[in-house]
């Protein structure tokens, strides 16, 4: 389907699969794993 | 189905597709079992999340107070995940079943798969909604950990979200059997290509879901407990915001849809319009930090960075699709004659169509309520005077049902001729009901935005505070009587479309072999308009009146938030 | 029509009315960008406290603590208690009530610990409506400074059982 001489742009929206990939990755990291990252990292209370 | 431009030789087995008489696009009989199946399941699961909204605004309207507070709770939950899930879920379904195959000139991938993915999308959201009605799962759409819930209610969940999960895989199947069998050329169409964001978002809330359902489940039926509340907020909002990304996805491809099918629009600018669905797959879903914007746990920089999509690349989205939409529909108006003043090419349009009128309703609520409370209030500070009153649900009102569920009502009234050949009862009646809905809803959103605004809890049966330990006086609730009136006509709205396709759909009247009935068409008025030249394929002053006016409103919405974020006590 | 195969070319730069409107968009969005950072160093109101990880009974233990120490009178049963300005304060969300009542001075920074005992519960005052997320397991830090006198409600506005709607709280400033 594709041409070589394609934009990367389109190249990519001609490509569901890697617009699949990147659809779950991008959130996943930016959002899942570094809030879980952050939440399970907090330090005990010390309740002055 | 040469008559299609880019079409070429469709993929279909002996006797499994026809030709549409209205469209003259293909339509797969397997497919068309299955959005019909899907079709169907929708719209009774509305009903029931209908019954639930009137029973809840009739609640929380204080001069009624009809439910007692346990079965509040109960029915606030069945609300919940009727409208939000199953509701919506089984229609999008639907959607993209239709878009896989009628547009790529294809067959749909698998009839098993299509089977197995709605039986147990049929089976967890039936068992979701007995545990619930038993009173096993008082826990609300979110089930907060550690609230228990049936460990069935779970189960019942992750059974539905395999089954939607199975839909999409056949989706992404029947993609890929398309362009391998060569029945088009090219790229795919701008639905199709807005669908797959939308099975995309689907994919990921899946995923996420499973990775909080699955230990709930656990958690519930005492197996292991490996969860606490701050874990479990930050993965289940990784599901249940980005679920409702799945309905703006598939709402803005409705709407692209819907206005190329009642008025012949055309998208000005492929590229631009897909570029805005890339933002989505690649920003939209970052703001599950919406939820999370007061909680403790996580950074600032955590909360700025996904809160705004990115530095709101996935607003800049919506404001692109809030351009292109009603652009395209500009020039096709105009190009058909109507050129008068600014704003002649709307008032010309074709508003007794409940087709079109729906969306275009579903486009300005989306955009002008949905669309700017929501970024505002999901700014980091301004969270603070909002989280958990009612403006949050003003907001989402907004969103998922002046926009989604009225865009997808909106489609009903051409899926049910077109693909189920039966013309709609009481054509009059049709259409009214969506301004009926209209202005039932927004008398909702209005009495929702003010009564939050002055503090009033969402998910609160009593603000009266009779009984409790330390009394406090009752609330200001005139606001509240106003969610109670919109209620009634919303919900009258909204059974009148239910009736009606209910008994269009198994009693209506068959237009096999002959085109739809149209709901009214757009005369072509050009012959007297005067030339049409290749300038004005780029004149739009129409849309650009519309959207200062959006931006405007946006700019003043969103500061004055600030303005009364900055009259509270000081925190940090 | 966007529901048809598009044109081969497609692939093209917009038109000068699409790139007005996203040039537009792309300078709201960054306004709206840079609005929060902007509010951390000169809003008075912001939501990122400290917080901690801390078990139920060991809160519980720190509230009684509390209650014990600053104790300055009662509400019924409910016990009134006053931190000292620029110290510490604990309120305990729980059992359908906040506890216990705190009395603070206005214009004096208080450094308040809030958690649950229970389920999620949503620390709601009114009328000033300020409203933060408090979870069983987390200590979360507020550093309020109360700037208007008066009694002030705190309702609970996260679903946290049967009878959440009569979950209540009070704060005094004087």
């Amino acid at each position: 389907m594709g041409n070589e001489n394609d934009h990367w742009l389109k190249k990519l929206m001609d490509n569901p699969w890697l617009l699949l990939v990147l659809g779950i990755v991008v959130p996943t990291l930016s959002y899942t794993v570094w809030g879980l990252v952050e939440v399970m990292s907090l330090p005990p209370a010390t309740l002055p | 189905m040469s008559a299609i431009p880019g079409f070429l030789k469709g993929n279909f087995r002996s006797n499994e597709s026809r030709t549409c008489d209205t469209t003259g696009l293909p339509v797969c009989n397997t497919a068309s079992l299955f959005i019909q199946l899907h079709a169907v399941f929708a719209v009774v699961f509305l009903l029931v999340g209908a019954v639930a909204a009137i029973l809840l605004a009739l609640t929380r309207w204080p001069a009624v107070h009809l439910l007692p507070a346990d079965w509040f709770y109960r029915v606030l939950t069945l609300h919940g995940v009727n409208m939000l899930l199953f509701w919506i879920i089984f229609l999008e379904v639907a959607i993209v079943y239709f878009a896989s195959t009628s547009l790529l000139n294809s067959r749909l991938f698998s009839k098993g798969l299509a089977w197995a993915g709605f039986l147990l999308m049929v089976i967890g959201a039936v068992l979701v909604d007995y545990i619930i009605l038993i009173g096993g799962a008082d826990v609300l759409f979110t089930s907060y950990y550690p609230l228990p819930g049936h460990p069935f209610f779970y189960l019942g969940l992750i059974l539905f979200a395999v089954g939607a999960l199975l839909a999409m895989i056949n989706f992404l199947l029947t993609l890929h059997i398309a362009k391998r069998d060569k029945t088009y050329e090219g790229s795919v169409p701008l639905v199709v290509f807005g669908a797959t964001a939308a099975v995309i978002i689907a994919v990921l809330t899946i995923a996420t879901g499973a990775a909080i359902l699955i230990p709930t489940l656990l958690w519930a039926a005492g197996i292991v407990d490996i969860i606490d509340a701050g874990i479990y907020r930050v993965v289940w909002w990784g599901m249940g915001h980005v679920s409702q990304q799945i309905n703006v996805t598939a709402m803005v491809s409705v709407w692209y849809f819907m206005f190329s099918l009642t008025t012949g629009a055309k998208p000005l600018n492929h590229a631009v319009c897909r570029g805005a669905f890339v933002l989505y797959i690649l920003f939209i879903n970052l703001a599950s930090a919406h939820h999370l914007l007061v909680d403790p746990g996580v950074s600032t920089a955590w909360s700025i960075w996904n809160t705004s999509y990115a530095m709101y690349l996935a607003v800049l989205a919506s404001m692109i699709h809030g351009f292109t939409v009603p652009a395209a529909l500009e020039i096709a108006m105009r190009k058909k004659g109507y050129r008068q003043g600014v704003f002649g090419w709307l008032t010309n349009a074709p508003w007794g169509n409940p087709g079109f009128s729906s969306i275009f309703m579903s486009l300005v609520i989306f955009g002008f309520i949905g669309g700017i409370t929501g970024v505002t209030i999901g700014t980091e500070q301004i969270n603070i005077i909002v989280h958990n009153t009612l403006k949050l649900p003003a907001h989402f009102h907004g969103t998922v049902v002046g926009g989604t569920t009225l865009a997808f009502t909106g489609l009903a009234y051409y899926v049910v001729p077109l693909i189920f050949r039966r013309e709609y009862y009481m054509k009059g009646l049709a259409k009214i009901q969506p301004y009926i809905f209209v202005v039932g809803i927004l008398i909702v959103i209005l009495g929702m935005q003010f009564a939050g605004s002055t503090g009033v809890p969402r998910r609160h049966w009593d603000v009266s505070f009779a009984g409790s330990p330390i009394p406090i006086p009752k609330m200001e609730s005139g606001w509240l009587a106003l969610v109670g009136v919109g209620g009634v006509i919303a919900f009258t709205g909204l059974l009148i479309f239910i009736l009606l396709t209910v008994a269009t759909v198994f009693f209506g009247r068959s237009n096999k072999g002959k085109p739809m009935e149209s709901w009214g068409d757009v005369k072509d008025v050009s012959a007297s308009a005067g030339a049409w030249t290749k300038e004005d394929e780029h004149k739009t002053p129409g849309t650009w009146a519309l959207v200062s006016i959006l931006l405007v409103s946006f700019v003043v919405y969103y500061f004055s938030n600030w303005k009364a974020l900055a009259d509270v006590w000081w925190v940090r | 029509m966007s529901f048809l195969i598009p044109e081969k070319d497609w692939f093209k730069a917009p038109d000068k009315g699409e790139r007005n409107w996203i040039a537009i968009g792309i300078v709201w969005c960054l306004i709206m960008s840079v609005m929060m950072p902007y509010w951390h160093v000169a809003g008075k109101q912001n939501s990122r406290g400290e917080s901690y990880k801390v078990k139920p009974e060991d809160f519980s233990a720190r509230v009684q603590k509390f209650v014990e120490t600053n104790s300055v009178g009662k509400l019924g049963n409910i016990p009134i208690v006053q931190p000292n300005p620029g110290g510490h304060a604990y309120l305990m969300g729980g059992g359908y009530i906040w506890y216990p009542i705190l009395k603070l001075k206005q214009g004096q920074k208080y450094t308040l610990h809030i958690s649950s005992t229970d389920y999620q519960h949503g620390f709601s005052v009114q009328p000033i409506n300020m409203n933060f997320q408090i979870l069983p397991g987390y200590d979360h830090v507020l550093e309020i400074t109360p700037t208007s006198t008066g009694e002030f409600n705190i309702v609970c506005n996260e679903f946290c059982g049967a009878r959440h709607h009569v979950m209540t709280g009070k704060i005094i400033v004087e």
